[in-house]
């Protein structure tokens, strides 16, 4: 865990970071126009980056964690709500590791 | 009011900023701003479980205003070394869509002064930005629309982040409780909401190979810069048509 002055310093760099991604759209629109293939790449980032987050967590660590993660992709089609779809996920995991 | 001199403007109706306008968008929003609350209370939780304590949580919540990307943020905190380079980069990386949301309202910007531009802008979030945009798709020219959009999803999002790390103090060994797979299960629900169809198939299997071999091969948090632009590379390439 960090100390206090480093996880402020994080969370003013994660700000700076987030609001030039807010201007910088607006402020290079006038110089360029994004090519279609850039376009296309800004937009596949954010699915991309979160599928590389859990995909050790569900395909490289154990069984339970494949089924529950299972669990929580056909909760979250079905309900399309976030905290269900933990809610459920959170409690497979849990019965899955009692149980195997 | 400025004199009309050109068939052009003549064509393009006036964007106006009024409290009429930023009324509507509090309105509009209400319902994307309930299901925000939601996750921001599953943010507040997670959020004191990573070790962030509340002051933390009110800044991150209310400075850096982009879900996903503190999520993300959350599930490196825990690293040692603890990774603030890592961190601020994903973020830049997860959050670059806000570019092209900002470049699309660029037309309508145009008539506003710098400043109430760059403060407008801090208050584009993927919900404000799509309302906005819809309403504007659909006639409607007033931008104050964003500024109530933003606002009350702003409002929305750093009270239950609040009320959630607050709420979570009655957990303790979240392990016990299966609570560590709560990231995971948050990130599942949120791709399942961007799934588009069988065009995401093959970005996002190039980008879980690629994570998971980067995983097992590397230190820190490098399988995600790897695996999200693998994935996003192979994205824009096989959509390219």
């Amino acid at each position: 865990m960090p100390n206090s002055i480093l996880a402020l310093l994080t969370i003013f760099g994660m700000a700076l970071a987030t609001y030039l991604t807010r201007i910088s759209g607006w402020w290079l629109m006038s110089y360029v126009q994004p090519s279609p293939r850039v376009e296309a790449w800004l937009r596949q980032i954010p699915g991309a980056v979160l599928v590389a987050i859990v995909a050790p967590a569900v395909f490289a660590t154990n069984v339970a964690q494949t089924l529950a993660a299972l669990c929580t992709v056909i909760v979250a089609i079905y309900t399309k709500n976030v905290l269900i779809s933990m809610i459920v996920g959170v409690a497979a995991v849990w019965l899955l590791r009692l149980i195997m | 009011m400025q004199q009309v001199s050109t068939l052009k403007e003549l064509e393009e109706k006036q964007v106006v900023f009024t409290r009429k306008g930023l009324l509507r968008g509090m309105r509009r929003t209400i319902p994307l701003a309930i299901s925000g609350f939601t996750v921001g209370l599953v943010f507040g939780v997670l959020a004191r479980q990573a070790g962030l304590n509340t002051l933390e949580v009110f800044l991150m919540s209310a400075l850096v205003f982009a879900g996903a990307s503190q999520f993300i943020a959350l599930s490196l905190w825990v690293l040692v070394p603890f990774p603030a380079l890592t961190i601020i980069f994903t973020t830049l990386i997860v959050n670059l869509r806000h570019m092209l949301m900002g470049a699309s309202l660029r037309p309508w910007l145009s008539q506003f002064s710098r400043a109430k531009v760059l403060a407008l802008l801090y208050l584009m979030v993927d919900e404000s930005w799509a309302l906005t945009i819809g309403d504007f798709t659909e006639g409607g020219r007033d931008m104050a629309f964003l500024l109530g959009s933003g606002l009350v999803m702003l409002f929305a999002w750093v009270s239950s982040s609040v009320i959630g790390h607050i709420a979570g103090s009655a957990i303790t060994n979240p392990a016990q409780w299966g609570l560590d797979f709560a990231f995971t299960a948050v990130f599942l629900a949120l791709l399942t909401g961007m799934w588009k169809g069988k065009s995401n198939l093959l970005p996002w299997a190039v980008a879980a190979v690629v994570a998971v071999i980067s995983y097992r091969l590397l230190p820190g948090a490098w399988y995600i810069v790897l695996g999200g632009l693998a994935g996003s590379v192979t994205g824009a390439i096989s959509n390219a048509k």
